[in-house]
């Protein structure tokens, strides 16, 4: 079940999800190398969590395969959730828990015990700078403390792979950016990194980014790439560029 | 299902199931209104159904004309004084005397005995002794004969001067708190279990907890069962309030054995948590698990046995009652607590509960799912 050294970390072929009528994401084949941060851009209702959540075994893709960390996601779900982490828009923290009893209680359920669940979250508190703030109750933070906790929930077991829907959204600038090193810092040691955003800054930094426009996938590519095949200033302008010609296409279609 | 075995020894670790419970714990002693609702709403309910539902009258005020002046007609008004039915206000001259009295309202009640009482019972002869009742409420006045016929059968050597119909047996003074509080244990584990518990599962929906839970290697049954573990101690501890409250408040009969009675309430709670989940697999929002919630409580109320007995229902009515966990365990309350009764006159209510709550727990396990769509 080991991810072997060319499997990529994510490889998605031909992904489909369909809610009643609506085509929420369409032949959506996409393969992400491993220790990769990966940029999952588009408007809202472009289908990007409905992307991360069929990687996550949360929803069963209607037709296509995703493998994520060496196991398929519709046949080996159970396994799938040993080996990633997941951050959602809602964060998914405790109010009424304090934030080292929030990672506490994470790590247990991951099936961390005895020392070297202790061990781990020490390292976990140090390394998300939670230090000050152990015995805080998670709903009384702010919103870069609260993302940092629940980044701290989510890497608990150590997963080869992490998704990360919006991480970013309603906090401030600075943490922003110290939220981005420590994301280069998980990879930079090895772990697959797919995270979706709304900020062009982010997707500057991102290793390489996909669009997504109404389901399906509609550019792929390092930054830079992306900006010299479209002969654009920024990603920014890329990405505004992309979604107005789709939805062109969709309403001389329509 | 994990064999009961492995989930044992899985408890003593730090299993997932236990992590869920602990986190469950924690939340609940940090959420005070939580806290307060456990204790305060068993004893609140007490109060107003202890004291506010009553079937029987309590101070009847009460005149008497006793011609006979004896020891014998003495012991007689003594007798139903102490029954608390009659509260004696004062002599009554006459018979016109006691007519005034009863229409102006100042007295409810009368008894009359007449000069030969003593005598005739000297002589073995039937004494006869009058009790007039305002009948204007009949349940006061049928409270009223037989307390008065209660009254007149425990005077030693007595044969009874009123012809004896009701023979109450194990609620001699006909007290209706006895029979309600054991009752409301039932009624009220029922009720705040399937509520907390569906409202605790919902919330994680609400907040997007459950979302981070289902992304997790948490396997359903721990997940659930760590959940609603720590409810199975609020239902305990408000069993205990209601007990505690009759018997200083009410003096309720504790005859039976309370080890038994703990034990076999253990499944009627299980049942009730099982109901809970079952709610929350439904249930979208906190909104819609307390009217879900609500819905069993009126058939709980009404076709249990809880108020009106089950014998007098139309056959419709007795086959939902049927249906109702509660409904076995009132018969379980009532046996034990005011007959004393062992577990060979229980186990097929035990049975019955037992098959309830592992149905239901069951099903609501298997209804919950770890895709969220």
């Amino acid at each position: 079940m080991t991810t072997s050294a060319t499997q990529p970390a994510i490889d998605a072929r031909g992904l489909r999800r369909v809610f009643g009528q609506l085509v929420a994401v369409d032949s959506l084949t996409l393969a992400v190398d491993r220790g990769e941060v990966f940029g999952l851009l588009g408007p809202n209702g472009s289908g990007k969590t409905t992307t991360i959540r069929m990687f996550c075994g949360l929803l069963t893709p209607t037709a296509g395969t995703a493998i994520v960390a060496g196991c398929d996601v519709v046949r080996d779900g159970e396994a799938v959730r040993h080996r990633i982490g997941y951050m959602s828009q809602k964060y998914g923290l405790y109010d009424d828990l304090t934030v080292v009893e929030n990672i506490r209680f994470y790590s247990t359920i991951y099936g961390l015990h005895g020392d070297r669940r202790e061990a781990r979250i020490a390292a976990l508190v140090e390394e998300l700078d939670l230090a000050e703030r152990v015995s805080q109750f998670a709903g009384t933070l702010s919103g870069g403390w609260k993302q940092r906790l629940a980044l701290a929930c989510a890497m608990a077991h150590e997963p080869p792979v992490l998704f990360l829907d919006e991480p970013t959204a309603g906090v401030d600038p600075a943490s922003r950016r110290r939220f981005w090193e420590i994301i280069h810092e998980f990879a930079r040691r090895g772990t697959t990194i797919l995270v979706t955003t709304h900020y062009m800054d982010e997707a500057e930094r991102c290793d390489r980014l996909a669009f997504m426009s109404r389901g399906h996938l509609i550019a792929l590519g390092t930054p830079d790439e992306v900006r010299k095949q479209f002969g654009a200033r920024s990603v920014e302008d890329v990405f505004i560029e992309l979604q107005r010609k789709d939805e062109q296409r969709m309403a001389a279609a329509g | 299902m994990r064999s009961p075995l492995a989930l044992l020894v899985g408890v003593l670790r730090d299993s997932p199931f236990a992590a869920m419970a602990r986190k469950e714990f924690i939340q609940m002693r940090r959420d005070r209104l939580t806290v307060m609702m456990m204790v305060g709403l068993p004893a609140i309910q007490l109060a107003l159904f202890g004291y506010a539902i009553r079937t029987e009258v309590r101070h009847l005020p009460t005149i008497v004309l006793d011609e006979s002046r004896s020891s014998a007609s003495r012991s007689l008004v003594d007798a139903m004084r102490n029954t608390g039915n009659f509260d004696v206000i004062g002599d009554a001259h006459s018979r016109d005397d006691i007519r005034a009295r009863i229409e102006a309202g100042e007295a409810r009640a009368a008894v009359i005995i007449p000069s030969d009482f003593a005598n005739d019972l000297k002589r073995g002869k039937q004494p006869q002794a009058q009790v007039i009742v305002d009948a204007a409420d009949p349940l006061a006045s049928s409270a009223a004969i037989n307390a008065a016929a209660a009254a007149a059968r425990s005077i030693a050597g007595f044969r009874a001067p009123i012809d004896v119909r009701v023979r109450p047996w194990y609620n001699p003074a006909l007290k209706s708190s006895t029979y309600i509080v054991p009752g409301l244990v039932g009624l009220l584990l029922s009720i705040t279990l399937i509520v907390i518990t569906s409202m605790a599962i919902v919330r994680e929906r609400e907040r997007g907890t459950l979302e981070q839970l289902v992304v997790t290697p948490i396997d359903k049954t721990s997940l659930m069962l760590g959940k609603i573990v720590p409810f199975a101690l609020v239902g305990y501890v408000q069993m205990t309030v209601i007990l505690v409250l009759g018997k200083l408040l009410f003096r309720i009969p504790l005859d039976g054995s309370l080890v038994l009675l703990y034990v076999l309430s253990a499944a009627f709670i299980v049942a009730n948590l099982g109901l809970g989940l079952f709610v929350s697999t439904i249930a979208q929002t906190q909104a819609q698990a307390m009217q879900l919630s609500f819905m069993f409580m009126l058939p709980n109320i009404l076709l249990s046995g809880y108020m009106f007995p089950r014998e007098a229902m139309p056959a419709p009515a007795q086959w939902i009652g049927n249906l109702l966990p509660l409904t076995y365990y009132l018969k379980i309350l009532r046996g034990i607590l005011l007959r004393g009764a062992g577990f060979p006159r229980m186990w097929q209510e035990a049975l019955v509960l037992v098959l309830f709550a592992a149905a239901v727990v069951s099903l609501s396990v298997r209804r919950f799912s770890k895709t969220i769509g």
